[in-house]
């Protein structure tokens, strides 16, 4: 008998909705799925006679691979529905499209879209289990769990710690989701990035830095940079990637602060070499990178573990 | 809810450990066995025996089992049960194990815990120790080693209850 009974949801879709209970509970229950990894067997068969149904609007090989080896290591059978041959480019409508989704009686649909809100959009029209996979410039929670669990590996003590956000902020659902729940675990949070993309908007508890002396001299204990979205960036907004390096990317000279004061790094991947960070920190022992990647399996297990879809009748 | 009647006192509890270690002791001779016990009360079960062979066999390795994510219920749940680590500190390979559960009743949460067992390698031999074996089977397996049997109904609940886990001593059936 569990003492904190946690109930299951039906979809997971942004990091804000979730309670602290709920965050601890996911964070906890990813722990014993990150053991698993050891063992000979790697598989469960918690899953087994489910359906995982990965939507990926956007090209992402990573995500969606982290996904697909979650749900098969859980035992589901996973289908990768391509989107770029599938009749979406044919100009069928996403509900249409769902139509389809709901007749092939998926158990869970891992999403991801360019625009925000498509994720809840599905999540409402179908029993299926919704996981956002990234929308728009809205969330992106699972992420934002991987790095939180990511940091508690390091930090059990989360609480007063800070989490330094380097980049592009703005078109960043990384940096929204992860700074909220960094926040949510009593992290302080501090952001910097070219002025023109750090949002106006941006909430109260976050400290924005201009410069990287200033952003080192707050003391973070984590750094966290962006990954340079050329794709998302319709318009330009820093001159060009050499000029972000030297202004806001880690730099040797700026590693080499980073490793003297023993900051550790993080990086949602893939990383633009020579852009956001120096060849050199990706060996640094505190950058966390690859870490970010075996935990992001093991915090989307717990997810889909979580979940639970609606009734078989239902829609 | 109905009445609550005790099967065994806290004595009662450490009279059948005791004789648990000893049947154990004596079927097992020279080839000592490893500890595993299945998640939360199991694994109590098993430290105490462990503790009762202390003086003949000191160093009884002991692993423990999560079964949640092997159950066959998990969808009638509304509630994704709260995971503990499964850990077998040993190498499993050609040793003989001794599974501990506190109550076997439908046999459910036995089938789940070999399963896991048989995925983190393969055991000489595994055989079952239980506190308390409650009857009512759904499945085809039988305890090997068992402190109490008891005729109860379906529907019963019989809660076994250790000063480590719980607030008190004892095993009770309420009806």
């Amino acid at each position: 008998m569990a003492e904190t009974e946690i109930k299951s949801r039906k979809d997971l879709l942004d990091i804000e909705s979730l309670s602290i209970e709920e965050i601890e509970y996911l964070l906890k229950t990813a722990e014993p799925f990150k053991e698993l990894f050891r063992r000979s067997v790697k598989k469960v068969p918690t899953l087994r006679g489910k359906t995982v149904l990965t939507l990926f609007y956007e090209p992402s090989t990573r995500t969606r691979t982290s996904f697909e080896v979650a749900a098969n290591r859980l035992s589901a059978d996973v289908t990768n529905f391509a989107v770029s041959t599938s009749a979406v480019v044919k100009g069928e409508s996403i509900l249409d499209t769902i139509e389809t989704l709901q007749a092939m009686r998926t158990d869970y649909i891992v999403i991801r879209h360019g625009a925000s809100g498509v994720p809840a959009l599905i999540a409402k029209h179908t029993r299926a289990s919704v996981l956002n996979a990234g929308d728009g410039f809205h969330a992106h929670p699972t992420q934002a769990l991987l790095d939180a669990f990511t940091v508690r590996e390091v930090y059990p003590e989360t609480e007063q710690k800070r989490i330094l956000i380097v980049g592009d902020i703005l078109h960043s659902r990384v940096a929204r989701s992860t700074s909220t729940i960094m926040r949510k675990m009593g992290m302080e949070v501090g952001v910097l990035g070219p002025g023109s993309l750090v949002p106006e908007g941006r909430p109260d508890y976050m400290k924005s830095f201009w410069n990287w002396e200033d952003a080192l001299a707050w003391k973070p204990d984590v750094v966290y940079l962006l990954r340079v979205q050329m794709e998302r960036q319709e318009q330009q907004f820093f001159p060009s990637l050499g000029e972000y390096h030297r202004v806001y990317g880690l730099t040797s000279e700026r590693f080499k602060r980073v490793e003297g004061a023993g900051i550790y790094l993080m990086h949602p991947g893939p990383v633009n070499r020579g852009v956001e960070i120096v060849d050199e920190a990706m060996a640094y022992e505190r950058c966390l990178i690859n870490q970010q990647v075996e935990n992001g399996i093991a915090t989307r297990m717990a997810a889909l573990y979580w979940l639970k879809p609606g009734e078989e009748n239902e829609r | 809810m109905g009445s609550e009647r005790t099967l065994l006192s806290g004595e009662g509890i450490t009279e059948k450990v005791g004789e648990l270690a000893a049947e154990i002791r004596k079927r097992c001779g020279d080839d000592r066995p490893a500890f595993v016990g299945v998640y939360t009360r199991g694994v109590t079960l098993a430290k105490r025996v462990k503790e009762a062979l202390k003086e003949e066999w000191p160093d009884i390795p002991l692993g423990t089992l999560d079964i949640s994510l092997y159950r066959d219920d998990l969808d009638d749940l509304q509630t994704a049960p709260k995971l503990e680590s499964s850990d077998i500190p040993f190498a499993l390979d050609g040793t003989r194990v001794i599974l501990f559960d506190e109550v076997m009743y439908t046999g459910r949460t036995t089938r789940a815990a070999l399963d896991v067992l048989m995925d983190y390698g393969r055991p000489a031999r595994v055989e079952l120790a239980v506190l308390v074996d409650r009857g009512n089977r759904e499945l085809p397996l039988q305890p090997d080693y068992v402190g109490l049997k008891v005729e109860t109904k379906v529907g019963d609940y019989v809660a076994v209850q250790f000063v480590e886990d719980d607030k008190r001593e004892g095993v009770y059936l309420t009806d």
